[in-house]
């Protein structure tokens, strides 16, 4: 998919909505015998591939589930460590599921948070008197496009590098949000954004916008 | 259902008389609730609020008006395109004030007040359209400029025009957020 996802962010910095917009990737689950040939280590609250990447199985992937039951963190399911237990040649043969880890909603927060605060630092780093604050943020997988209204709410893109458009999808995400968010009088405001039809809508503007980019949904 | 920037609205059409009946009903009903007219005024005046905080997001969408840089400019955007946007009238706007902080909008047409002739005597201090001050005082709060907004003259209490004030308190200072 070319758009990834979307995220609001309200006045205080705060993530009030996020949408993920990819096909989930594949997981790569395979039978290996001992010795294992892929190097592995702890990472944050993962055990990831540091070396040795193959059959899909790619670096930074992280064990998400042994023998069919989903490792909790950098333990089994039964409470073993992850990296013990694949020491111990009596546990081969062994099923091992790897896949791209996927950012929990805790992480989400501080994330939007973090940039909430580099994009007034990106403001006030301006030679410029009255300079806007991030636009936008490029990575060789990736650009995030943000757009900060008047009243503070920040949309902010992920999308493919090549994806064009996005200024004008992010003026239609503010008219939605407008709409369906700000409309609905059950809806606080600077509060998470829980109603269904702007999730409708912004899924329907997501598509929109795919299809006028200059390639289709591609992975 | 897509909108395109340049709203068509003919897609949604919605008769002015229902609108404008509601408003009378509303404030009729107040009536009934409050005793003191300054009690409905301010009621009006929050139940305004409450909408204004919700409708500039939706005037700043539509209308991709850029940011202000001066109070004059402001009120310029507020009687010529939003009053026009959404009440279909344009007030004309004077600066009514050295400080260059106090301005007056002139409304010649008001369509709040299409089928009211005048204020009933015992209710002579009741500002029929409050709902506008709140409205105005609302949506400014949300892009950071405090104002007090009210009716400084009436036609409907016998004045010539009817007349709304805005009067900006602060003057925006270089912020360290800025928008």
């Amino acid at each position: 998919m070319a758009i990834f996802s979307v995220y609001v962010v309200n006045k205080a910095g705060g993530l009030i909505y996020q949408l993920d917009h990819y096909a989930p990737r594949a997981d790569t689950e395979k039978t290996f015998s001992f010795p294992l040939d892929l190097v592995l280590r702890p990472h944050d609250e993962r055990v990831v591939v540091a070396f040795g990447q193959r059959d899909g199985i790619r670096v930074g992937h992280a064990v998400l589930a042994i023998n069919g039951a989903e490792v909790n963190g950098r333990f089994t399911a039964d409470g073993k460590d992850v990296l013990e237990f694949l020491a111990n040649p009596a546990n081969y043969p062994v099923s091992i599921r790897f896949g791209r880890h996927r950012l929990s909603s805790n992480e989400k927060l501080m994330l939007a948070s973090m940039f909430h605060s580099l994009f007034a630092i990106g403001s006030q780093l301006s030679p410029e008197v009255g300079s806007s604050g991030i636009e936008m943020l490029e990575t060789d997988t990736f650009k995030l496009h943000c757009f900060q209204t008047l009243t503070g709410i920040k949309f902010m893109v992920l999308a493919d590098p090549r994806q064009t458009g996005i200024d004008a999808l992010l003026r239609k995400i503010y008219e939605i949000y407008s709409d369906f968010a700000l409309k609905n009088p059950f809806y606080s405001l600077e509060m998470p954004i829980r109603c269904e039809l702007f999730d409708q809508n912004l899924k329907l503007a997501l598509e929109v916008a795919e299809k006028a980019g200059p390639f289709g949904p591609g992975s | 259902m897509s909108r395109s920037p340049g709203r068509k609205q003919e897609n949604h059409k919605i008769s002015r008389e229902l609108f404008v009946l509601t408003y009378g009903a509303l404030v009729a009903q107040l009536c009934k609730d409050y005793e003191k007219d300054e009690d409905v005024n301010a009621c009006l005046d929050r139940m305004g609020h409450s909408i204004g905080i919700r409708l500039i997001d939706d005037f700043l969408a539509r209308s991709a008006v850029r940011k202000c840089r001066s109070y004059s400019e402001t009120a310029d955007v507020i009687a010529q395109v939003a009053f026009k946007m959404y009440l279909g009238v344009t007030p004309s706007v004077s600066c009514s004030s050295a400080t260059g902080n106090e301005f007056s909008l002139i409304l010649d047409k008001n369509p709040l007040v299409d089928f009211v002739e005048e204020l009933p005597a015992e209710r002579a201090s009741l500002c029929y359209c409050n709902l506008l001050c709140g409205v105005i005082r609302g949506a400014l709060e949300m892009v950071h400029l405090a104002a007090e907004v009210s009716f400084l003259q009436d036609r409907l209490k016998g004045d010539a025009v009817t007349e709304i004030g805005i009067t900006f308190l602060r003057k925006p200072e270089d912020r360290k957020n800025r928008k």
